[in-house]
């Protein structure tokens, strides 16, 4: 073999061997997770508050925290960063002030998620007296997950071909209704995507709802906006950090992991199978 | 008339909405300077910055944040040593070797293994990584710098793969060819001419992946075994400053040195990923320049 076929030989392996150990990590964590939290899986486990400190019944609650803190990011973050992104792609007056907006939804999107914590902190529990609380935590979820959505958003009104713009325009519609009739149905799909992964992003997240809105236990569901409430991945640190049972709580936490995994794999496999679907679709 | 009023109503009012991500990190800043300032009243700022010992809860007090910043320092240079190299072999693969169908499995593989919550990952270091290292190297705790890095570099893998794949993506492929015509073959061909016109690029989609881990909050808090001492091995225990604000702030009296003390820590850490994502702007935009690609 002449030298330099050797090298290339040489390097390809290594390109090989690190895809292989990327996807390899893949499985390694889907298969520890579920073969030992399938164990702890039942009805019961779905459905139930938790008994005895933590270490029998279920973990509904923290389903149900979990439900309502997502739904809370979304419905917060969505209109929100729709309208950024339309202001954007749509209105956006070549000035400055869009490159300040360009540059702040940039910085906000490396913010690290314990700083949002701090905000949520400051701002909604203390200075507006929110308290730690579901309507605390919703809230800083959706400031975290904001620069997510305007950029799907944005990537997705792009995507609209200008001509359709045009021909809307050239009939004398105006331009919100170009936009309300032409360009968001078909942008449609893919702003659902954006959110879809941003739904993911919302229901994982730890450190932002640690100090604005999860507790440890709660002895039921909430009942208002204004309750702290248990979050499926906060349940998961607090099993593995506190109480008394680490055995036992290393099992259910095993359980949660699962379901979380679960959870977040079937939203982002979601939002792929729809993305691909609508990529076959704008190339055919 | 009517309608013209009601267009620029329905402008200005998106216009405000959109300003929300400015207002949000505008808030940001000034809440971390607000609550994180009258930490200096009680210590100095290089006292703050280069303190080697701390001990909030200690009487004295003693508010010295480099064992924090070298714990997240040790874990970042660990998790970069992992993830570039395997992130970028990994985008190269996915660029040079893998054809359509291939590319189309392994694709959403990593945008999975990037929508996996950190927490999840934290977890797996704690009961599977962690116990594995221990027994591998013989060491007494498996929670430590190491095995954060390790976790680290596996999430990061999917930010540097796919920005660094989208780097190689742009260049343009007479490039490619015209090296092809000079009789190099494929490696030389990627390493001389491919990844030199796509390194600006990569080195973005590096940056940006070392901002990540410098942000991570719950993985470090579960594995890095939260020592807050100067580390002088990998096998030490180390307390990055996002576990220190994540594990702290429960315990700190509202208004109290500590207190201030954890917001300007995140003060300090906000400060450093922006440094890392203005600098990833910067290189991109000259990038795009000299490629040609506008903007």
């Amino acid at each position: 073999m002449k030298k330099n076929t050797r090298i290339q030989f040489l390097g390809f392996g290594f390109l090989y061997l690190s895809i292989i150990l990327a996807v390899l990590t893949l499985g390694a964590i889907i298969y520890f997770i579920t073969v030992n939290g399938i164990k702890v899986i039942s009805w019961e486990f779905l459905t139930r508050v938790p008994r005895h400190a933590m270490t029998q019944g279920g973990i509904a609650p923290a389903l149900v925290g979990t439900f309502y803190l997502t739904v809370g990011a979304i419905l917060f973050a969505l209109p929100m960063g729709l309208a950024c992104a339309i202001y954007l792609t749509e209105y956006s007056p070549k000035s400055s002030i869009v490159n300040l907006l360009r540059m702040s939804i940039n910085n906000l999107a490396g913010v690290p998620s314990v700083v949002f914590g701090l905000f949520g902190l400051t701002v909604f529990v203390k200075f507006c007296g929110f308290g730690v609380s579901i309507l605390s935590g919703s809230l800083t979820l959706g400031i975290m997950i904001l620069p997510g959505i305007i950029s799907a958003a944005q990537e997705a009104l792009i995507a609209v071909p200008q001509s359709l713009r045009e021909a809307s325009l050239a009939l004398g519609a105006t331009q919100w209704q170009t936009i309300r009739k032409i360009v968001l149905p078909s942008a449609t799909p893919g702003i659902l995507t954006g959110v879809i992964l941003s739904v993911g992003r919302a229901a994982g997240e730890t450190a932002p709802i640690m100090f604005t809105a999860a507790t440890f236990y709660t002895r039921g569901f909430p009942h208002s906006v204004m309750d702290e409430v248990m979050a499926l991945p906060y349940h998961i640190y607090a099993l593995m950090t506190e109480g008394t049972f680490p055995e036992r709580q290393t099992m259910i936490a095993y359980g949660c992991a699962l379901l979380l995994l679960f959870l977040v794999l079937m939203v982002s496999g979601l939002a792929i199978y729809l993305r691909q679907k609508q990529r076959k679709y704008e190339f055919v | 008339m009517m309608k013209v009023s009601r267009e620029k109503m329905i402008q200005s009012l998106f216009g405000v909405l959109a300003s929300g991500s400015l207002i949000f990190l505008l808030g940001i800043i000034l809440i971390l300077f607000q609550q994180g300032l009258p930490v200096f009243r009680i210590v100095n700022i290089f006292q703050f910055i280069g303190g080697q010992s701390w001990y909030p809860t200690a009487d004295p007090a003693e508010f010295g944040i480099l064992p924090l910043i070298l714990g997240t320092l040790w874990i970042t240079v660990g998790a970069m040593l992992f993830c570039i190299p395997v992130g970028i072999g990994s985008a190269l693969f996915l660029h040079e070797i893998a054809g359509f169908r291939l590319r189309s499995i392994l694709k959403p593989i990593i945008e999975i293994l990037a929508g996996i919550p950190s927490i999840v990952y934290g977890f797996f270091g704690m009961v599977i990584i962690a116990p594995f290292l221990q027994n591998l190297l013989d060491i007494p705790v498996g929670l430590c710098a190491l095995t954060a890095s390790l976790i680290l570099g596996i999430m990061a893998v999917p930010t540097v793969c796919s920005l660094a794949e989208d780097a190689l993506n742009y260049v343009p492929k007479s490039f490619r060819e015209a090296s092809y015509a000079l009789g190099a073959n494929r490696w030389q061909t990627l390493t001389r001419v491919v990844i030199p016109a796509a390194g600006s690029g990569i080195s973005t989609a590096i940056i940006l992946g070392m901002s990540r881990v410098v942000g991570e909050t719950m993985t470090v808090l579960m594995v890095a075994g939260g020592a807050a001492v100067i580390p002088k091995s990998f096998l030490n225990p180390v307390r990055p400053m996002t576990a220190t604000i994540a594990a702290e702030m429960g315990e700190a009296a509202v208004g109290s040195p500590h207190y201030h003390a954890l917001f300007a820590i995140g003060l300090v850490l906000f400060l450093f990923t922006m440094v890392f994502n203005v600098v990833a702007e910067l290189i991109s935009r000259k990038y795009r320049l000299k490629l040609g690609l506008g903007r």
